[in-house]
């Protein structure tokens, strides 16, 4: 055998070896802390393993297919307490900026089918909430912002496929949990909106959304 | 007199249908062999009493479908329940959730505080999840997930460990994941702290 044929045998063997070990390495270790791989997986841990919302204690909501602008501005919002949220506070503020926008465009990205659950009775009247508002109780039509089909725009969240319970607990919770900041908050405007909805109105709506795809 | 008797029989009746699942059915007592008197947990089997009953049947359904795999369950619950009908395996479920738990009170004092801080707000630096979130804010539990409040030290401790092992429980489940990031130390604290939850 060649002094060439022999080498090439060797680095090959050598470069076996060194794939073999990285793989291994990353099975043991990966996601590395601090990667955006397993911060992915943390995010994932609550908010459903596609991104799809999940139902702890209390409702995590969908991040799948979400606004970039959205979450970041969310995010936001909880380091500065605008947003009041125990544990997203503690999440968001070991975030960097970059991180942030490597998480949003992650999620923009996913489409699951959403996570379902809702009662179906008053999907009708959800839909006629969603389309129409009521004028009479100055409630806007949802889609004037959120679009046909909820997929929001720009720092206006997409609605389609939102986990229901966590749909309701905003829209009937929302001073206590949302807008603290209504100066820097284009969300003030669902502050009058969501008062004026009566809580079987709320969970209609809520209903009807958490089912578009 | 006469509307004293029928009260008396009601009475007799009512406490007759009570009793057949407060001790004296054999499926109650084939559990409670193991998992202690009053269902409160002995050595490697886990309390009961005080479980929310939606957990105990989807951990039955995973026993029976060997989806729960640890050596435990392989060597005790595959067998224990094959021969459950779900009719049983809810009024087991229901009956144990009534009985009230007490805290086994067995894990080291001294890292309570430090078992709390993780339960409540996780590490996000390190990516450990907030337990609190799920489990809620007094380890209460909620649906088909299990209160951990005041288990044993040692069963949470081999839970904890064995997903990070490999070992599976309910499909779908996100603790494998929250497991693995998981490290002694963390186990240690939280474990202990939640042996002491009422």
């Amino acid at each position: 055998m060649s002094a060439t044929g022999l080498r090439l045998i060797l680095q090959t063997a050598i470069l076996a070896v060194a794939f073999s070990v990285s793989g291994h390495a990353q099975e043991r270790l990966a996601p590395a802390r601090g990667g955006l791989e397993a911060k992915l997986e943390y995010c994932k841990t609550c908010h459903g393993l596609s991104g799809q919302g999940y139902l702890g204690y209390f409702a995590m909501p969908r991040l799948a297919g979400q606004q970039p602008e959205y979450i970041e501005a969310q995010l936001r919002a909880f380091i500065e307490r605008r947003r009041s949220n125990p544990v997203m506070q503690n999440v968001a503020h070991v975030l960097s900026p970059s991180m942030v926008t490597a998480l949003a465009m992650h999620f923009k990205n996913l489409n699951p089918k959403p996570f379902g659950g809702a009662p179906r009775g008053s999907i009708a009247t959800g839909k006629k909430i969603y389309e129409e508002g009521l004028p009479e109780a100055n409630v806007p039509a949802c889609s004037a912002c959120h679009g046909n089909e909820g997929k929001g725009q720009n720092e206006i969240p997409r609605l389609a496929g939102q986990v229901y319970p966590y749909l309701v607990g905003q829209l009937t919770g929302w001073k206590q949990q949302r807008g603290q900041g209504t100066a820097v908050d284009t969300s003030a405007i669902m502050a009058p909106t969501a008062h004026n909805l009566t809580r079987s109105q709320v969970e209609a709506v809520a209903a009807y959304v958490s089912y578009l795809q | 007199m006469k509307r004293i008797g029928l009260k008396l029989a009601i009475l007799a009746i009512f406490a007759s249908t009570v009793s057949a699942w407060a001790g004296e059915s054999a499926a109650v007592r084939n559990c409670t062999w193991c998992h202690g008197a009053g269902a409160q947990g002995y050595t490697v089997a886990p309390r009961l009493a005080g479980q929310r009953p939606q957990y105990i049947m989807s951990q039955i359904r995973s026993f029976r479908e060997h989806a729960r795999n640890n050596p435990f369950s392989r060597q005790y619950m595959w067998g224990a329940v094959a021969a459950l009908d779900p009719y049983t395996a809810r009024e087991l479920a229901n009956y144990f959730a009534t009985i009230a738990p007490k805290p086994a009170n067995d894990g080291d004092s001294t890292l309570a505080s430090r078992g709390r801080a993780i339960y409540m707000e996780g590490i996000p630096e390190a990516n450990i999840v907030s337990c609190y979130a799920c489990h809620g804010p007094n380890a209460e539990g909620v649906r088909d997930i299990p209160r951990l409040g005041g288990l044993a030290y040692s069963y949470l401790k081999g839970r904890l460990e064995q997903w990070g092992q490999g070992y599976h429980s309910t499909p779908g489940s996100p603790m494998p994941m929250v497991a693995s990031h998981l490290g002694p130390e963390e186990i240690e604290a939280l474990t202990s702290y939640l042996s002491f939850v009422r």
